[in-house]
């Protein structure tokens, strides 16, 4: 690769998922985050309840993320080579699980609405 | 070390630009950074394929009233580097297939034809139907040819029977070599994956192949009653030595015969034996299933012309070009991209890539009257698959160094599945983002 920048890995997105999708998921990723710092200052910091049930669906999100990731590349864990394998996994995994634990502890406190008193 | 921090830098140039309003980025995104150049200057290229496409969209981007005219007699355009997943049933050969119109940009001029004449005295190019091309500048990125008359005994409408594979061919003839591979490996015997005398493209595709062949027969079962030969005229498994040490050590681990200096001379389909030229006389080796990678050289219109280098590569005909700037030695307005130079390393798509920003550097400094910086260094790469789910990031200049992207991330030649992952999602659209001048 002769230089990795910003406009190259943006135009490799554009073509892996198509433009209009990368941007559309783009948008949904800034707009979830958003909506999450919003229900974060709305409430004051986390509820215990919402929480509680994001963490347990998180392992689900990583699992799924990185299964589909494997689905998609045709391969699997016994192909994991060296110590960067493992850290990729890792991140995919917590990309996955965080980010379902995000979307859900959002849905249910934008769902729940405001918390009497 | 310096690669390194370009990363790191670009990195957070993109978190800094992800952190502030990164929306506002996506307009420009791709854009042109230098200013366009007014000129009136009339450029043909020869060839769509991956350098001509990707200078044409470069050019039409970077000039201002130039005539650029692109000739290519061909409507498809290949994605080549997925033929090999196509020849291993990984893919379907319409993975590798589009159409060359797609990617040309606007404001340049297709000629839907092949040319036939190049005439670096009178600076024209005329094609087989008589349309004659005058040029103030020319760039050929005319590919390479393949020879298959050049294996006695073998003819294209063979593939896919017998036993007979060739997935340089096209999308089809690969699809139909996994047919002839597929039936192999359900079966075991002898595999015999060869590679020519010649340069070739991707001197690392029939590694590859020999590597997805003895992994399809372990998933099968049936590797232990089968024999999988790779047979090369050099006398080296690669040409970099020290990526050749590497694939010899997979090779015994596999199990993967290696003959070197065989060079495939002729076949007979219906007793399936092969005969190589060595040193010691022709051999005859038997099939069950047979790759078949026949002498690479330039195409008619090239070697026809003055442009071949008059004492290197004679029986090949690659242009004469500088290795470093990619401008030819005799005709300074003439300029090569991808597989056609005359340079000692790079018939990868990956070096096209590079090609594509010196020439641009050069031409358009030329045209302005001055002389361009850019400098080319050998850059080749290729993602050595070992397996299905891993493979090597082998990179490489023209010293035979080792110029890994990631240094100190991904390391060069181990097996991993972070380059398979690699090779799986971003390869196809980084192709395809060259061709659009983007990448
Ligand atoms: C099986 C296989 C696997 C490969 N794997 C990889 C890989 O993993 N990584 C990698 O980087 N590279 C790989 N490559 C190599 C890569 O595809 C080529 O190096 C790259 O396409 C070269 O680009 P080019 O523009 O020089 O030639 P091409 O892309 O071949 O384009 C040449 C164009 O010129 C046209 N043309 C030919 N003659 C004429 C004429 N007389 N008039 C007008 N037009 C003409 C052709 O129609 C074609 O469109 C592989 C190639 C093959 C075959």
């Amino acid at each position: 690769m002769k230089e990795l920048t910003l406009e190259t890995m943006i135009a490799v997105f554009e073509e892996i998922f198509g433009t209009l999708l990368f941007w559309a998921m783009v948008a949904a990723a800034i707009a979830i985050t958003l909506a999450f710092l919003w229900v974060l200052l709305r409430d004051r910091g986390l509820e215990s309840r919402p929480l509680v049930w994001s963490a347990v669906l998180a392992p689900v999100g990583a699992v799924a993320a990185v299964w589909f990731v494997q689905w998609v590349t045709a391969s699997g864990l016994a192909d994991l080579g060296g110590p960067i394998d493992w850290i990729v996994l890792l991140a995919i995994a917590v990309a996955g699980g965080g980010g379902l634990m995000l979307l859900c502890y959002t849905a249910q406190a934008l769902i729940r609405g405001r918390r009497a008193g | 070390m310096a690669r390194f921090d370009e990363l790191a830098a670009s990195r957070r140039r993109f978190l800094a630009l992800a952190a502030g309003g990164m929306l506002a980025g996506a307009a420009g995104a791709g854009a042109p950074a230098v200013a366009q150049v007014s000129t009136r200057a009339r450029i043909v290229i020869v060839g769509a394929g991956a350098g001509g496409t990707a200078i044409a969209n470069r050019l039409a981007g970077r000039l201002d009233g130039a005539e650029v005219t692109i000739v290519d007699g061909r409507r498809e355009h290949w994605y080549q580097p997925g033929f090999t997943l196509i020849a291993a049933g990984l893919k379907p050969a319409p993975y590798a297939v589009s159409t060359t119109a797609e990617w040309l940009p606007r404001g340049v001029r297709w000629v839907e034809d092949w040319a036939a004449e190049i005439d670096p005295e009178a600076k024209t190019v005329v094609t087989q139907g008589g349309t004659r091309l005058d040029y103030d500048w020319l760039i050929v990125a005319s590919g390479l040819s393949l020879d298959w008359a050049g294996v006695e005994g073998f003819s294209l409408d063979m593939v896919g029977e017998n036993g007979i594979g060739a997935h340089y061919a096209s999308p089809g003839h690969a699809a139909r070599t996994w047919a002839a591979l597929d039936r192999f490996t359900g079966r075991g015997g002898t595999a015999l994956i060869q590679r020519p005398a010649t340069e070739m493209k991707c001197a690392g595709a029939p590694l590859k192949l020999a590597f997805l062949a003895d992994d399809r027969a372990r998933r099968k079962g049936t590797r232990a009653s089968s024999r999988i030969i790779y047979a090369a005229p050099q006398q080296a498994l690669f040409s970099v030595p020290i990526v050749a040490e590497k694939v010899r050590m997979l090779f015994g681990e596999r199990g993967i015969e290696t003959h070197l200096q065989h060079t495939l001379r002729s076949i007979d389909e219906t007793r399936r034996i092969a005969t190589f030229d060595t040193p010691e006389g022709p051999k005859e080796l038997g099939w069950d299933f047979i790759n078949i990678i026949p002498p690479q050289r330039a195409p008619e219109v090239v070697r026809n012309s003055p442009l071949p280098w008059a004492d290197r590569w004679t029986d090949q005909g690659w242009i004469e070009v500088s290795q470093t700037t990619l401008r030819h030695a005799r005709y300074p307005e003439v300029f090569g991209i991808g597989d056609i130079c005359g340079v000692p390393k790079g018939k990868t798509a990956a070096s096209a890539k590079w090609h594509v920003p010196v020439v641009e550097d050069h031409l358009v400094a030329a045209i302005q009257g001055r002389e361009g910086t850019a400098v080319f260094n050998g850059y080749t790469s290729c993602p050595l698959i070992t397996r299905i789910g891993r493979a090597m990031l082998v990179e490489f200049d023209y010293n035979n160094n080792l110029t890994p992207s990631f240094p100190g991330i991904i390391a060069p030649l181990e097996e991993l599945w972070i380059s398979w992952l690699m090779k799986e999602i971003a390869l196809k659209p980084t192709y395809n983002a060259m061709l659009r001048g983007k990448a």
